[in-house]
């Protein structure tokens, strides 16, 4: 089982993204500088958190235009797992991978903190180790990270259970208070049809020690590693 | 040689946070407003063969480049 993450100019969470793979979860993971591509098969591909290309025009706008975006593409549609975290998640939004787009948050400020996430879905090779309603603690830091779709794909999003996460407060409920961007319908972690892609705003790779005080985001990883054992044919 | 004009904005109805932030700015400064809208002006010269196809080029790099249809419509002006 290999992962890879791929740094842009302007990754920043790329090494944390591989520490928690090879060390915590003890899996081989490459980091594979953008220009580099993708030079052997992975199981998963994570798109890291940081400001590639200093978030010139959109955040993730000019990153989802590069070659190495059609290889993650390609990998994607073969049904290879895609993670995209914060900067990654919006890539992601912005190379048509999942519906919708991250955008400047209500209060146009760089949030930097720990919030309450519910698990909306763990029919996910990226929740399946949560329960339906699990209530997480995994921090956000972003200035660009409001969730906005179109009303027909919010539904369709409702409909096929394609949304991962929302804010919410301690006790899961979703409050105006839980929700610190103004994301429509609290999204902050969205699949693809396929469910094979997951964008979200949160670092899950910031919550997986619990030196760090969380290590709810450590079962997202988990969950990968998990299907993809199982997508192998490797039991226990 | 073509000259465009590309004006991106965001759709009618969407959140402007940045346009909310500087209009509080300028009731700071003593200026009232009753609105206030950020747009984004891009001046992009290439070669095109005709007017026509200088738009269409323009049109291209808004659809898959410098709006996001989520969120932007835009406006195309070309000069010679």
């Amino acid at each position: 089982m290999r992962f890879a993450v791929i740094r842009f100019g302007g990754s920043n969470c790329d090494r944390d993204a591989q520490y928690v793979l090879s060390d915590i979860c003890g899996v081989d993971c490459d980091l594979i500088w953008y220009k580099d591509g993708l030079t052997r098969p992975y199981d998963a591909v994570i798109l890291p958190g940081g400001f590639s290309y200093g978030d010139y025009l959109r955040a993730g706008a000019i990153a989802a235009r590069t070659p190495v975006m059609k290889e993650v593409i390609a990998h994607a549609e073969k049904g290879g797992l895609v993670l995209g975290i914060c900067n990654g998640a919006q890539i992601l939004a912005e190379s048509g991978l999942v519906p919708g787009v991250f955008t400047i948050n209500a209060y146009p400020k760089f949030i930097c903190r720990s919030v309450q996430l519910r698990v909306e879905t763990p029919d996910s090779p990226f929740t399946s180790l949560y329960k339906k309603g699990d209530v997480i603690r995994i921090p956000i830091a972003h200035k660009e990270g409001r969730y906005v779709a179109p009303e027909d794909i919010l539904s369709e999003l409702n409909k096929r259970e394609q949304i991962a996460f929302r804010f919410c407060d301690d006790a899961g409920n979703v409050t105006p208070e839980s929700n610190p961007n103004g994301a429509m319908e609290h999204i902050t972690g969205v699949l693809n049809r396929g469910r094979n892609v997951l964008a979200m705003m949160p670092h899950p790779e910031r919550a997986s020690e619990e030196i760090l005080n969380s290590d709810d985001g450590r079962k997202v990883f988990l969950s990968m590693i998990t299907h993809i054992e199982r997508a192998k044919g490797v039991t226990g | 040689m073509y000259l465009a004009k590309i004006t991106i904005g965001l759709k009618e109805g969407m959140l402007d946070p940045e346009a909310t932030a500087i209009r509080h700015a300028l009731g700071n400064l003593g200026y009232e407003t009753d609105e206030l809208r950020t747009k984004k002006l891009f001046l992009v010269r290439f070669d095109a063969t005709d007017a026509r196809e200088a738009e269409e080029k323009a049109r291209g790099m808004c659809e898959r480049l410098l709006a996001n249809p989520v969120i932007h419509h835009f406006e195309i002006e070309v000069h010679r």
